[in-house]
């Protein structure tokens, strides 16, 4: 059986991916506005309160969403270290470069939302336990790719030295995953697992699956945001962008 | 909806400081995350446009 790879090596070109991603981004964008605002609505208006934590249970669906994406975002920084350094692909060190930051935001995200969750749940904004320790060094992880990315200026090796880096520190995910079953802790479990159902009521978890996709998508808007930037940057030289350059500029006089 | 009033919707039964500093703090990061890049392009593209002009008064 012969599989075509044209579509992977299609990929790795940077022009094909401005082309694309400029389609993809308005749908992206639609899709991550609508999800949120529902979302969001939904959870703090609509939801029915918790039995036991009250109202303040409703900060689950900005912390939940940001603390997976903030997990996904590192696997996701792994998986394209692993493409950029086996296959040489340009973009993927692109990728790599524009998602750190965003996950470091989420990440940071998940930490404040839960310390402020934390006080009236647990009566202190932070305690060193498993979850939220392992939260931290995703958070140090970030903070060192994006110092390795700035610090070295020769492209190739920073982009070869943040995909090490990257690779290496994804053993922490499985970590923090797991941390609420190894170790006694005052984390509640996961409330999403693929198997089984949620244990909350449907107007409770609904409003969640809805803003955890929406953070999804503002990820995705936002990654290609600073992608399509980076590209236009690192291929100033290529002609096909020199034309992009005028066509935007065109644009932004005649307005 | 789940609150009698929209004075009970801002109080969320004294959780209101905590869930709306949680929800403000996530939305301001969301509107940095946004705002950078299309900064960052504009000042690109401003760039772009001042060294094209030297170029071509050379």
């Amino acid at each position: 059986m012969k599989i075509s790879w044209t579509w992977f090596h299609k990929l790795g070109s940077p022009k094909w991916f401005y082309a694309i991603s400029g389609r993809l981004l308005p749908w992206l964008t639609l899709c991550a506005v609508a999800l949120l605002l529902v979302g969001m609505t939904w959870g703090l208006a609509f939801a029915p309160q918790d039995y036991q934590q009250g109202n303040s249970f409703r900060i689950i669906y900005i912390h939940v969403p940001a603390a997976m994406l903030a997990q996904s975002c590192y696997v996701m920084l792994a998986v394209v270290g692993v493409v950029g350094l086996v296959w040489k692909m340009k973009i993927a060190d692109v990728a790599l470069q524009c998602a750190a930051p965003i996950g470091a935001w989420m990440t940071a995200v998940a930490l404040l939302t839960g310390a402020i969750w934390g006080k009236p749940t647990w009566g202190s904004w932070w305690v060193w336990d498993a979850r939220l320790t392992s939260m931290l060094i995703l958070l140090f992880l970030y903070f060192g790719i994006i110092a390795l990315g700035q610090a070295i200026s020769n492209r190739d090796s920073a982009g070869k030295a943040c995909a090490v880096l990257a690779i290496v520190g994804v053993v922490n995910i499985p970590i923090i995953k797991y941390s609420v079953e190894w170790w006694n802790t005052l984390h509640q479990g996961a409330t999403f697992t693929l198997t089984e159902k949620p244990a909350m009521p449907a107007e409770m978890w609904l409003p969640l699956l809805l803003t955890a996709l929406g953070f999804y998508c503002f990820f995705g808007a936002v990654l290609l945001l600073r992608m399509r930037l980076e590209v236009l940057k690192r291929e100033a030289r290529a002609s096909w962008v020199r034309d992009e350059v005028l066509n935007c500029l065109g644009r932004e006089t005649t307005r | 909806m789940s609150f009698a009033s929209f004075s009970d919707f801002l109080a969320m039964g004294h959780h209101g400081l905590y869930v709306w500093s949680a929800y403000g703090i996530c939305l301001a990061v969301l509107a940095i995350n946004v705002a950078a890049p299309l900064l960052a392009r504009r000042r690109y593209l401003q760039e772009e446009a001042r060294r094209l002009r030297r170029e071509k008064n050379q």
